[in-house]
């Protein structure tokens, strides 16, 4: 059943990378501006439980429902938008495009949806300056520390203002100082622009930036709201 | 920690008043924990016996909060004496969630569960030190860091002991 009010849902995934399952009858729900935690030890499911979600990957049974409508329903085409337009992603690893320049990388989202680049741009300057990373605008990212890579990263995650944001680990590269950062960053930004963001993390204190946690565990997913 | 120390610590900048002491404390230390007059009044006559403060004035209308005290050189080297002493780490050794977790599995009882309910009261516990933080002063920013660093780190434990509790289970029931 999917519980009323959520904008992304996931019942019942099953996904098996050859005979050991993944994710083995994982539930899931999160409603838009919401900050969920996916927590669990290494090799649990949570990267698996977040590809399924964003439909990167599909799970072998088992429905992911976005805004009332079934990922699997939707042609290649449409969940390629989806993921492009609606949804944002951060990752451990900034990925950003080592021969664009962070503005560039920030705005990358917007010029493959066919905006034009001086629109682009100004848009993704706008949350480099939210980021507290206007200033590295020019730099290519091997000229950048790591704590400003990740911020541009963010920065791309939002520019398209999504309506989920999906972080895998989004700090894990980080120092305590910059790691704490990006997160007040990340969040508030979230809850401004009312987008959920499902953020896997194995760190507690990065963890408690959400506004509760699921945990997995041999595939399965435990919502702990209510447990205490 | 040490209340004393603390106090005098707090006389070195000047003489203060009982109650102005307490003020003192109470902002800067005591936001979870305000100290009660009482305490103040016996420390303070416990420090007055020891010769580390002396009386500097009484205001008119007696009694003891009226008094007015200044740190002695000898409360100043006792000061300088506790700031450069390390602090005694505590290892926890023998901590009542260990326990729980050995009793659950000695009586066929879920520690799993056990420890996924303990890890999200901490949580609870972060996300409010967490939120503090973020509309807190550097002060405030500081000591929220202290104790979420030794909340995660009760964490890890917990992690790793929902790691193994499949070996501990047979080491407690053998």
């Amino acid at each position: 059943m999917i519980p009323a009010g959520s904008l992304l849902t996931a019942t019942g995934l099953h996904k098996s990378y050859g005979p050991t399952p993944a994710l083995d009858g994982a539930d899931f729900s999160i409603h838009a501006g919401e900050v969920v935690a996916v927590m669990g030890p290494s090799g649990s499911g949570k990267s698996t439980l977040l590809q399924c979600l964003a439909g990167i990957i599909r799970p072998d049974s088992g429905t992911v429902t976005y805004d009332g409508r079934p990922l699997s329903e939707m042609p290649d085409a449409e969940r390629s938008a989806l993921r492009r337009g609606e949804f944002g992603f951060v990752f451990q690893f900034g990925q950003l495009v080592p021969e664009l320049t962070c503005v560039e990388n920030a705005a990358l989202p917007l010029r493959l949806a066919g905006l034009k680049r001086k629109e682009a741009e100004r848009r993704a300057l706008e949350w480099l300056e939210r980021l507290e990373v206007a200033d590295i605008r020019g730099k290519r990212p091997g000229e950048v520390s790591g704590g400003q890579g990740q911020r541009v990263a963010v920065a791309r995650a939002l520019v398209t203002t999504p309506r989920v944001i999906f972080a895998d680990e989004p700090t894990g590269a980080l120092d305590s100082l910059n790691g704490e950062r990006v997160m007040q960053l990340l969040t508030d930004a979230a809850r401004d622009t009312r987008a959920a963001v499902v953020l896997v993390t194995h760190e507690a204190r990065v963890a408690a930036y959400s506004d509760r946690e699921v945990v997995v565990r041999d595939g399965k997913a435990r919502d702990m709201a209510g447990a205490v | 920690m040490s209340i004393g120390h603390t106090l005098l610590a707090l006389l070195e900048s000047g003489p203060r008043h009982g109650y102005d002491l307490k003020r003192a404390f109470d902002e800067r230390f005591g936001h979870d924990r305000p100290l009660h007059y009482g305490q103040v009044y016996s420390t303070m006559s416990r420090l007055l016996k020891n010769g580390l403060v002396e009386v500097d004035g009484i205001e008119q209308g007696g009694g003891p909060d009226r008094k007015r005290y200044a740190i002695t050189d000898a409360g100043v080297t006792d000061v300088g004496h506790w700031l450069a002493q390390p602090e005694k780490p505590e290892p926890y050794l023998q901590s009542t969630l260990y326990t729980k977790v050995v009793l659950a599995l000695m009586t066929g009882r879920d520690a799993g569960t056990l420890l996924d309910v303990q890890r999200s009261e901490h949580l609870r516990l972060m996300r409010e030190l967490t939120q503090r933080k973020r509309t807190g002063d550097l002060a405030d920013q500081l000591i929220c860091d202290h104790a979420l660093f030794h909340l995660e780190a009760d964490l890890r434990w917990l992690e790793l002991t929902a790691a193994r509790l499949g070996a501990l289970a047979k080491e407690v029931t053998r």
